[in-house]
């Protein structure tokens, strides 16, 4: 292999044959909701449901017939499929946005559709803010992960960070009764976890893999072991925290559908919104987020600049899983009020798929996160109101909806390039 | 300033790298550091560049002895140094990388970037880099990537700028720009020290000269001095730079490329269409600057890489979608260009690596079995045969120096029955005995009528084997020329202007 890199436009490229993979995917998920909820689907009413009960401003429900719905709609993506197949045609790739639309779209139907002639209807708020909370775990997951690969340390103990944050928060914050000492000794107990991650990794050079596989295992094991255990035999002074007040941010709280949705939450949600924009900021605006930039790309030209490489490592790493600590602490105190056995239930690992669907930045990471977060909610929300529908069928929605986004978003996905690379100072 | 290196000793383990080097840099002087592969330049330039520390000895700026722990206390006391390889971020731009590790900052630690395109567009202007501060280093050819470096080295205001090899990687105009340019630099004050195996070079820039063989100063002779006269105190003896040949006597074409096209994971044409023939008796080599596809065209003849479209005939025989045990079967010889990733197992004994390519059939295998008995006799024949210098058969690969192991690759190929040999970089990082050794024997290959492929980087190793040569530009092959050609000739054509 030449070890140049290929600068573009140095070599000439080979005709790109015309990708039809979009187009495709396009083309039978708009036949899917044509045919099988449009023309095949149920007859009767759907009712979008837009404002809760205990809103100021209520918005009028919309009423709509199922196969009227999902026949308009389901024209509208057939549509769009057109122009993505003409554009594949004449070698041209669909925007994004166009893909976007397409998915925002086609939710719009499979949510009418799931609802016909259920009483409750489509209740948008419910749908969209547990959206946002049971994203949370996956954002400040993905947010330790790009942390760490982004200064060339693959991460894959997310998980054990998450289960370890939900366990030291529930039982800290039932003991103490004080949740925000739960909150932070989560973050703490993840932080030291991160730091055996990061000096077996960096100091002793063991295969970042087998250590992060490791400590997933070792967090599983100690926690299932202390539940049953310790947990167990007193739940009632050991593990029931109870959750977080929802606090209301005046105002901001009274806009309809949105103002319920992000504006009255728990402090998690808040601290994610803060989070996440910091992170970004830090990463691209800052000294610090290019030295960790470069460390994470080419640490030995990092340290002939007089970077300290492993230090950098290690606090960056260190201080995502804080975050992912505290990501972990959403799913007790800030979610369910209580630690269950093995309750992160493999979100790390779709944390680490989010953050390469997310390109390793801070913002596309958080939306591909929502996107999970929505298919986790559907699988719940389908399921009361529509009893009928196979449960089995419902579950594949998460991974078809993937498939579309990936289908769509991926391309030039480009990770850091020192990362999962062990820096040996010569 | 003023910089001395006081009797440095630098060893490791057994080895003594460095043997009490001592080395004066005046002012704006441009001083040339010449010596073999593994002569010890890049150690000593380690240890002023802080990223080694010397067991004995001492540097001193100005006539003050100072201590550097690391690269951050060298470039703080004014030494840069560009790297062989270049210590750049592809993904970040100009800018960003020049200023890492001092950035100009606003409040809370934000990056100042205006302040770091003006210093970058100060100094290229200064020196008449054009460099485009915000161009990404992916995307700038390799002659302008050094530049960045140097522009990182004076953006540090360093004072002494030490390059080691730089001119690896340049074209020959490319080479005399980054002479002009150092020319240009030690006017303004810098002090170079110019890190190189290329008399050519030395003879062209240097204020002063110091020839390191195995570890110490040997010699410190005047700029003026002759190429035979840099080339024997660098080696210890008389070397004859010119390999004796006879004519050739052309057979029939036995290696026969046409349209060759091979690409890489992102669908760029490495080799892009690319057609030539070899006769037996005769040398092609395919000349150009590293990275132009050489290195594809080579893996795709072996089938190492997948052939895009496009035919190979070795005698006759369509290869094009053959295995490369079928390749090796039907005569073709490889030496690939970094023999320690390709072409040896270092942890394989000499006489493993010997049978690396025959270990299934006979002489080396009785059925399932290894005929260790065969294995040693030919092995312990081999390593008379092409003096290969070691302790015995049993010693591992990567315990050889580079000319010896670069032996074992060759006298493995050389000894099956071959009809086409296909050598990449022959005698990279090998000593001076070891690529007159191996010239001759590449020589005698082609004198007993196989046909030779040489791929090389090295213009001077391509005028000393070749009866035709091939010039690769971007994937493709700007022409066929004689041997005869001239120097700028070639040097043109390797940037791509057709002859």
């Amino acid at each position: 292999m030449s070890k140049i890199e290929v600068t573009p436009g140095m070599f000439s490229k080979v005709e790109a044959k015309p990708s039809f993979k979009t187009a495709i995917t396009l083309l039978s998920s708009a036949l899917v909701v044509f045919v099988f909820f449009g023309l095949l689907g149920k007859a009767g009413d759907v009712k979008f449901v837009w404002s809760d009960k205990r809103e100021l401003i209520q918005l009028p429900q919309w009423v709509i017939s199922s196969t009227t719905l999902c026949l308009t709609v389901g024209g509208l993506l057939l549509a769009i499929a057109a122009v993505s197949l003409w554009l594949a045609i004449r070698e041209k790739k669909t925007p994004v946005w166009l893909v976007a639309v397409f998915g925002l779209l086609a939710m719009f139907a499979l949510l009418g559709w799931l609802a016909t002639g259920a009483t409750q209807g489509v209740q948008m708020v419910f749908i969209l803010s547990n959206t946002l909370v049971l994203a949370i775990p996956l954002i400040l997951g993905g947010m330790a992960g790009i942390m760490s690969e982004r200064v060339g340390v693959v991460n894959i103990a997310i998980e054990g960070q998450l289960l370890t944050g939900a366990f030291v928060s529930s039982v800290v914050g039932t003991m103490t009764g004080n949740l925000y000492l739960g909150l932070v000794s989560a973050m703490i107990a993840s932080g030291l976890l991160s730091m055996a991650l990061a000096s077996l990794a960096i100091k002793y050079l063991v295969d970042q893999i087998i250590i992060g596989v490791l400590l997933n295992v070792l967090v599983i094991g100690v926690t299932n072991f202390l539940h049953s255990a310790w947990l167990d035999n007193d739940s009632a002074h050991l593990n029931f925290p109870g959750t977080f007040d929802k606090i209301s941010i005046p105002f901001l709280s009274d806009i309809p559908v949105i103002g319920q949705v992000l504006f009255d939450n728990r402090i998690t949600v808040y601290l994610m919104f803060i989070i996440v924009p910091v992170l970004w900021f830090v990463l691209f605006r800052t000294r610090l987020g290019l030295r960790a930039r470069a460390v994470g790309e080419h640490p030995l030209a990092a340290d002939t600049v007089g970077i300290n490489v492993a230090m950098t490592r290690f606090w960056w790493v260190t201080i995502g899983g804080m975050i992912a600590g505290l990501g972990g602490a959403a799913l007790t105190i800030g979610n369910v009020g209580s630690f269950g056995r093995e309750m992160s239930g493999g979100q790390g690992f779709i944390a680490l798929a989010v953050v390469i669907l997310g390109r390793w930045q801070p913002i596309y990471v958080t939306l591909s996160a929502l996107l999970f977060g929505f298919t986790i909610i559907l699988r719940i929300w389908a399921n009361q109101v529509s009893p009928g529908i196979p449960v089995d069928l419902i579950t594949m929605v998460p991974y078809l909806v993937t498939l579309v986004a990936v289908a769509g978003f991926a391309g030039k996905v480009k990770a850091p390039a020192a990362s999962g690379q062990p820096y040996i100072k010569g | 300033m003023k910089l001395e290196l006081r009797n440095i000793t630098k060893r490791f383990g057994a080895l003594v790298a460095n043997d009490q080097i001592s080395l004066t840099l005046a002012p704006g002087e441009i001083h040339s550091l010449l010596g073999e592969n593994g002569a010890g330049k890049s150690t000593l330039m380690n240890v002023l560049y802080g990223l080694l520390q010397p067991d004995e000895g001492e540097i001193l700026i100005d006539d003050k002895p100072v201590s550097f722990s690391g690269p951050g206390d060298a470039m703080a006391a004014g030494i840069g140094m560009v790297h062989q390889h270049f210590m750049l971020i592809p993904v970040f731009t100009v800018a960003e990388n020049v200023v890492l590790g001092h950035e100009p900052t606003g409040v809370l630690g934000t990056l100042d970037l205006p302040a770091a395109r003006k210093l970058v567009k100060e100094i290229s202007d200064r020196f008449g880099f054009d460099i485009d501060p915000d161009a990404k280093i992916q995307d700038l050819p390799v002659g302008a990537q050094q530049r960045v470096e140097i522009i990182k080295s004076l953006a540090r205001n360093a004072k002494i700028l030490v390059l080691d090899e730089p001119t690896a990687v340049l074209t020959p105009q490319e080479t005399d720009e980054l002479m002009q340019i150092m020319r240009d630099l030690a006017k303004s004050g810098t002090s170079i020290i110019f890190i190189t195996h290329k008399l050519r070079e030395v003879q062209q820039v240097s204020d002063r000269i110091t020839v390191i063989r195995l570890g110490k100063v040997v010699a410190s002779p005047s700029p003026k001095a002759s190429a035979s006269e840099l080339a024997s105190l660098m080696v210890g003896r008389e070397v004859d730079l010119n390999v004796k040949r006879k004519a050739p006597k052309l057979g029939a074409e036995t290696l026969v490329i046409e349209n060759l096209t091979v690409l890489d994971d992102r669908s760029h044409q490495m080799v892009d269409g690319v057609s030539f023939s070899v006769h037996d008796g005769e040398v092609l080599a395919i000349a150009g600057v590293q990275g132009n596809g050489q290195t594809e065209l080579a893996e795709a003849i072996l089938g190492l890489r997948k052939i895009h479209s496009g035919t190979i005939h070795v005698a006759g025989r369509d290869l094009t979608k053959s295995t490369v045990r079928e390749v090796l079967e039907a005569g073709l010889g490889y030496i690939p260009e970094d023999r320690k990733k390709d072409g040896l197992v270092g942890d394989f004994t000499i006489a493993e690596n010997l049978m690396l390519d025959g270990s299934y059939s006979a002489p080396f295998a009785k059925g399932v079995q290894i005929d260790f008995e065969a294995r040693d006799r030919i092995a312990n024949e081999l390593i008379q045969e092409f003096d290969i210098r070691t302790p015995s058969a049993e010693t591992l690969a990567k315990q050889l120096s580079g000319g010896n192991q670069q032996k074992v690759v060759v006298a493995r190929e050389l000894s099956r029955e071959l009809k086409v040999l296909v050598a990449s970089q022959p005698t990279r990082g090998v000593d001076v005995g070891s690529i007159e050794f191996i010239h001759e024997q590449i020589i005698a290959a082609r004198d007993s009528g196989k046909s030779v492929l040489i791929i090389s980087t090295e213009l001077d190793e391509v005028l000393a084997l070749a009866d035709r040569i091939a010039v690769m530009y971007r994937g493709r092959i700007v022409g066929i020329v004689d041997a005869k050609t001239t120097r700028e000739k070639l040097g043109k054509m390797m940037a791509g202007i057709a002859a």
